[in-house]
């Protein structure tokens, strides 16, 4: 394994971590408006309070390590999707200081305010980020030079914005799933019934995405069926593996289905698109690869040094606030300082 | 270049301006607010003394409203590189990417983990862990600083490369990390964010004396605040003249702009103030008041030191670079630099003003000063942007130091109305949140109406095991 396939794993892993980590939060989010009241928000705020930043940071890492080991991939995709990209920031800027502000303040309309900008963006991120990463594999105008010289219309096709309600809904369904864990009573059935809901929904889309994009990637990245079907059938086994899980009342496990449901769904897209980091469409030539627009060997030579020293830090305090935080939210907590 | 182009770059370094400047109001609360929390917290700790508690709350909750929206306008520093410096993105990211990663990697995971494990860890954690948690995210964001900065300073000062087919590519990552400017600058902002945060609690403090409300409180809180605050003020005087000298020596033509100094002067006086002399074709003050030898003084660190002037760099660089205008922005950078002096040297008058009436037991009786320490909290947040303008106005044209140009630097797909349309969007957006955030810190700040923390019922993380 060469550095720079090292490096394309490493931020399909990044994003893998977003997606599946984050991709709970934007479920709860999007679930707020159907609760009953304020306080009910404020339990299902609560069950994702401590892990929301750290979680967002994962995508924070996936862009860094994008720009430091394959520049050109970041400059073309960032400067390309500009627009995309902006709506995208407009999201992540109002729904982070919404999980800090809505408390703030009393009143319905302060709050209500709020909970619209958390469930905005936790609706349009994933959306807007499934569009992106269906667009690398189905190929944007790219010049000689690696520049993009198409315009926004160019990165929406029947397939990514189909990637972006995929996206969308196995998020929903992740959402639910984690809220039916972390909840108690009524607000628990209510997520559990609504997981079992959506846990439907999401795996025909997780299936029909993950079929179109290896169909996409054979016609328009020269792929082979193989090695894209086997994460896309590890993605369909886990998401229907979900299903059954949530209807024999097994929730603990069919949250850790849809985590590798979606883990897959990642893998499935960066599958597809090794060996390349950007397709071109219409000319194919001007792709860009993994070999040919990674950084030098030295700069990744120090990266994967600090990568495989910090990340395994990471996960090890990551995952210790998890057990921290296992307990079920009640709501009638004693009062914290701050929150 | 077409005079279209011209404008896309020009819009791009607008919006990096506005939004990094904007960025920058927020950081250095959070890099001085995190360690003096900790501070309280472990005072609390150690004593068990109720007001430390307290404290840490109040200070605490102005951390966190402050942080989120910190956070949130990071994320856009992170994009716009490439979104709007393609051409620059492509050829520094073998070097500048490297640092913006380890920084996600190494710090802004470290920051937000267990910010999350403070904020909900109250009920949760042992009172010891839960103290190293806010330790730790302390760590996290001046980690973070150093990071950044440590990109930032490569593009003031390269260092650790070699250009390799039209790219510039990492030949020594030592030399990357331990690079003086970077040094010098990270020092320089960690004084500041700790000047800011003090500066913010003493006059916050003050704020509660004029209006009596828990004085009790709030006596505590000055103290620590000063205790920090004069030390600190007064180091960073110091400690930014000398950054002065090093950025002298790395790059020359920044200072002669700050100085407005065109020719080459032994000894050289500093200019306090002036009318005119801002432009090559307008050289001399029409008016200015001048102190002999200063300028010797702070650029080289003896009184007949030479500084360079602006002319014979110019020569200089034309022929090393070839024909083209070499000087910055002068008028901005003479002004950026004395904002920045005057206002931090009148933060250590008040803080050590402060510090004598608080020792003769007076402070609390001293009415005009109270208020006067109140409008201080916003100075060395003022000091601190125009630092940044300075540093970064002083680098032109150049976006990478004696490499690369700003105008060749933006992103050949972007067009004028793309970059357009975002800038309005972030001045929109950037001036909504901007009114909130005042308004929430004022609101947790203020003595009057009170909300004091532990006032506000927040439902919380329970012991019910699953």
């Amino acid at each position: 394994v060469t550095l720079p396939i090292l490096w394309f794993c490493l931020i399909a892993f990044f994003w893998t971590g977003y997606l599946v980590l984050e991709g709970f939060d934007f479920g709860v989010g999007m679930l707020l408006p159907f609760l009953r009241d304020e306080r009910e928000r404020d339990v299902a705020l609560d069950t994702i309070g401590p892990f929301w930043d750290g979680n967002e940071v994962w995508l924070v890492v996936a862009a860094g390590a994008t720009f430091a080991a394959f520049p050109a991939w970041y400059a073309t995709m960032f400067s390309g999707f500009y627009l995309a990209l902006l709506l995208i920031l407009f999201f992540l800027i109002v729904r982070v200081v919404s999980f800090e502000w809505r408390r703030k303040r009393d009143g319905t309309r302060w709050r209500a305010t709020w909970m619209w900008a958390n469930t905005l963006g936790s609706v349009g991120i994933p959306f807007l980020w499934g569009i992106a990463l269906a667009n690398l594999v189905q190929g944007v105008p790219i010049d000689g030079d690696g520049n993009f010289t198409g315009g926004l219309e160019d990165l929406f096709s029947v397939y990514t914005v189909f990637a972006g309600l995929a996206f969308v809904g196995l998020f929903a369904f992740h959402g639910a799933s984690f809220l039916a864990l972390r909840t108690i009573g009524s607000l628990r059935e209510r997520a559990t019934a609504a997981a079992q809901r959506l846990s439907l929904l999401a795996a025909v889309l997780g299936t029909a995405f993950v079929v179109w994009t290896v169909i996409v990637a054979m016609d328009s990245n020269d792929k082979d069926a193989f090695p894209p079907v086997l994460p896309a059938a590890l993605a369909v086994a886990a998401l229907v593996l979900a299903v059954v899980l949530l209807s024999k009342g097994r929730n603990g496990r069919a949250f850790a289905a849809t985590a590798v449901g979606i883990g897959s769904v990642v893998a499935t897209i960066f599958t597809s698109l090794y060996p390349r980091v950007l397709v071109s469409a219409p000319d194919f030539a001007n792709s860009l690869t993994v070999s040919g627009d990674s950084a030098a060997h030295y700069t990744l030579q120090v990266m994967t040094v600090a990568a495989l020293v910090i990340t395994p830090v990471v996960l090890l305090y990551q995952g210790w606030t998890y057990h921290v935080f296992r307990a079920r939210v009640t709501g009638d907590e004693a009062p914290t300082p701050l929150a | 270049v077409s005079p279209l182009a011209v404008t896309a770059v020009d819009l791009a370094r607008i919006q990096f301006a506005t939004t990094s400047l904007y960025h920058f109001l927020f950081v250095p609360l959070t890099l001085g607010l995190a360690p003096l929390v900790a501070v309280m917290q472990t005072l609390w700790h150690r004593s068990g003394d109720e007001a430390w508690l307290r404290l840490t709350r109040f200070f605490g909750t102005l951390m966190l409203i402050n942080f989120a929206i910190g956070v949130a306008t990071g994320l856009v520093q992170e994009f716009q590189f490439g979104m709007n410096w393609a051409v620059y993105s492509k050829y520094v990211g073998n070097i500048f990417g490297a640092p913006l990663a380890v920084e996600g990697l190494a710090a802004f995971f470290l920051e937000s983990t267990f910010l999350g494990l403070w904020i909900f860890g109250w009920n949760r954690l042992s009172p010891r862990l839960h103290l190293a948690t806010i330790w730790l995210a302390a760590l996290g964001s001046w980690l973070s600083a150093y990071f950044i900065l440590v990109a930032n300073s490569w593009m003031q000062h390269p260092v650790g490369y070699k250009v390799v087919d039209g790219e510039a590519q990492l030949t020594s990552v030592w030399a990357l990390i331990s690079s003086k400017f970077a040094l010098w600058a990270f020092g320089h902002t960690m004084l500041v964010g700790l000047t800011t945060a003090s500066a913010l609690m003493f006059g916050i403090a003050c704020w509660h004396f004029a209006r009596e409300r828990d004085t009790q409180l709030f006596r505590h809180a000055a103290k620590l605040a000063l205790i920090v605050l004069v030390p600190v003020s007064a180091f960073n005087l110091w400690f930014g003249s000398n950054f002065g000298i090093v950025t002298t020596e790395l790059q020359p033509m920044k200072i002669a702009a700050t100085e407005a100094l065109w020719d080459t002067e032994q000894p050289a006086s500093f200019s306090l103030f002036q009318i005119g002399g801002f432009t090559q074709s307008d050289q001399t003050p029409s008016f200015s008041i001048e102190v002999p030898k200063l300028l010797s003084f702070l650029a080289t660190g003896t009184l007949d030191g030479k500084v360079e002037g602006m002319n014979e760099l110019q020569k200089q660089e034309e022929q090393q670079y070839g024909r083209g205008n070499y000087i910055p922005h002068v008028r901005t950078t003479y002004w950026a630099m004395r904002v920045m002096a005057y206002l931090g040297s009148l933060v250590f008058l008040v803080a050590a003003l402060g510090a004598f009436l608080f020792w003769r037991g007076r402070l609390e009786r001293t009415r005009w000063f109270l208020w006067t320490a109140v409008v201080t909290i916003a100075f060395p947040f003022l000091a601190a942007l125009a630092g940044w303008v300075l540093t970064e106005v002083g680098r032109q044209p150049w976006i990478v130091q004696g490499l690369l140009k700003t105008s060749d630097a933006a992103s050949p797909s972007v067009g004028v109305w793309t970059i357009g349309i975002s800038l309005a969007v972030f001045a929109v957006l950037y001036i909504a949140l901007g009114v909130v955030d005042f308004v929430l810190m004022r609101r947790y700040a203020r003595p009057d109406t009170g909300a004091p923390p532990d006032k506000e019922q927040e439902p919380a993380q329970a012991a019910v095991p699953t």
